[in-house]
């Protein structure tokens, strides 16, 4: 087993294709390991990690700290809400009271992009970026690929799309650099308003019409309109929204294969994806959840052993 | 750096039918025993001793795992060495079952203490034996001794077992290289 090209995981951006495969080969073995009557290893008993999560999260948050316990590290979790923050305190500080503590790692979700990065920069802990604001999620990418992956067999060649609230997107950005990397087609589908005007850069097509993206992929991503981020309105209302963009299973009935769909989660019923969609079969979104757990202690574990003892 | 040759290929055919021999003695017909072989190179020894139990001996239900022990050992972050993961194949549960490890060198018994930790995600077994093809004596760091040994062989510290294994490099030869 080689090691990781780099010393944090900061975006998909800065890892190789090697690097993404061997997190899923180190996912594989623990995924098997968390089906086991016992789900715990003690690799990292002597690894202490903080989760700062400045923004909000039930599933991420969860899912780190399930990973980081099932591999035996000694987790702190930190929400913004309860902090000092509200008393004036600036990140660095923070954070450097925190690692006064002797935290090896740092887990981090920010509002702001290029949050993880500058922290790289000013703390010494390996720093997981658990994402931050519309810039980059790339544990929730490799967690996507990786589910594609073992639906499909592999993710070369498959054809992709994204659909939904690009614009606000850090699941898309790492989502599109992943599949990427690993030779997968990526096309995205959308309400203009809600594309970033400068896509076409990263190679990706742009599809309107959701019944001809969904035609032509293997894979739909369905992403959550993120309400929360936006400060004007990017569509007339969230009806219309979901008529020309919201997948109901009699729309994928009148496709002509059978599509697998995913979904970061949170869902909103019945505005991206109808419930009957959400619970059929086609989609995986409760497998992306076991994945990432896996996902997540696979690249704990591999930053870890770069931790100097 | 030199090599020697420890065991030859009848040698080491004469000391698996023995080793096979001392398990029948002791586990009769093998009924409520599990094999355990320690990947990765514990596998192979263990493949090759369920070969002889069922050819010669005609013991078919022998229950066979593989174990990986890499996520249990204690040198992570304090080796170089990158440590990687193989494949555990457990379709058991070993809760009051006699186990017998099985690996091709014990050294400084860390492995074996790494394995005793792996094998508690399975159950509690009722006897855990360990069967090693080399023992290296005098390297142990730990209080760990194999109860089936197929040889003894003092190697100082500078010095490595090798055991090749007909399926993966052609010859059944256990080498050993000086520096």
């Amino acid at each position: 087993m080689s090691t990781l090209s780099v010393e944090h995981l900061l975006g998909i951006k800065h890892l190789t294709k090697e690097d993404i495969h061997l997190i899923f080969e180190t996912a594989d073995h623990f995924k098997q390991v968390i089906n086991r009557p016992i789900k715990k290893v003690p690799s990292l008993r002597d690894i202490t990690i903080a989760n700062l999560f400045f923004e909000n999260s039930t599933r991420t948050k969860l899912s780190f700290e399930i990973a980081q316990k099932r591999l035996s590290a000694d987790v702190i979790n930190f929400s913004a809400g309860q902090s000092s923050l509200k008393k004036g305190e600036t990140l660095i500080d923070t954070v450097n009271n925190i690692l006064s503590m002797k935290v090896d790692m740092v887990v981090m979700r920010h509002p702001k992009p290029g949050a993880a990065e500058f922290l790289m920069q000013h703390v010494d802990a390996k720093i997981i970026n658990a994402g931050d604001g519309a810039h980059e999620h790339p544990t929730q990418a490799l967690l996507d690929t990786y589910s594609i992956r073992e639906k499909l067999g592999h993710v070369e060649g498959k054809k992709v799309v994204i659909v939904g609230d690009i614009l606000h997107s850090r699941v898309a950005l790492s989502n599109i650099f992943a599949l990427q990397l690993l030779g997968a087609k990526v096309k995205v589908c959308g309400p203009k308003s809600l594309i970033p005007k400068y896509i076409h850069e990263l190679g990706v097509e742009v599809e309107t019409n959701l019944k001809k993206a969904l035609q032509w992929s293997d894979v739909a991503n369905m992403l959550r309109v993120q309400n929360e981020r936006m400060e004007v309105s990017y569509f007339p209302s969230t009806r219309e929204y979901t008529q020309q963009y919201g997948v109901t299973k009699a729309l994928l009935d009148e496709l002509d294969k059978s599509i697998i769909i995913m979904h970061p989660g949170p869902i909103n019923r019945g505005v991206e994806i109808t419930s009957d969609v959400a619970d059929s079969n086609q989609a995986i979104i409760l497998d992306q959840v076991e994945n990432g757990v896996a996902i997540r202690m696979a690249v704990t574990y591999l930053l870890a052993s770069k931790i100097k003892s | 750096m030199s090599q020697k040759v420890l065991l030859n290929e009848k040698e080491v055919n004469i000391i698996l039918h023995r080793l096979a021999c001392q398990l029948i003695e002791k586990h009769n017909d093998f009924s409520n025993t599990i094999l355990i072989g320690l990947q990765p190179r514990g596998k192979h020894l263990a493949d090759r001793l369920l070969q002889i139990l069922q050819s010669d001996y005609n013991i078919f239900d022998t229950q066979v795992g593989y174990l990986d022990i890499t996520f249990y050992r204690d040198d992570f972050r304090r080796s170089n060495k990158v440590l990687e993961a193989s494949e555990t194949q457990m379709d058991f549960i070993v809760e009051g079952k006699n186990v017998v490890f099985i690996d091709d060198v014990l050294y400084t018994g860390r492995s074996i203490r790494a394995a005793l930790t792996a094998i508690q995600s399975y159950g509690r077994p009722k006897s855990i034996e360990l069967l090693i093809l080399i023992d290296r004596r005098f390297s142990r760091h730990l209080p760990i001794q194999p109860d089936y040994r197929g040889r003894q062989v003092d190697a100082i510290d500078e010095e490595k077992v090798i055991v090749n294994w007909k399926e993966t490099q052609g010859e059944d030869t256990v080498y050993l290289i000086k520096q």
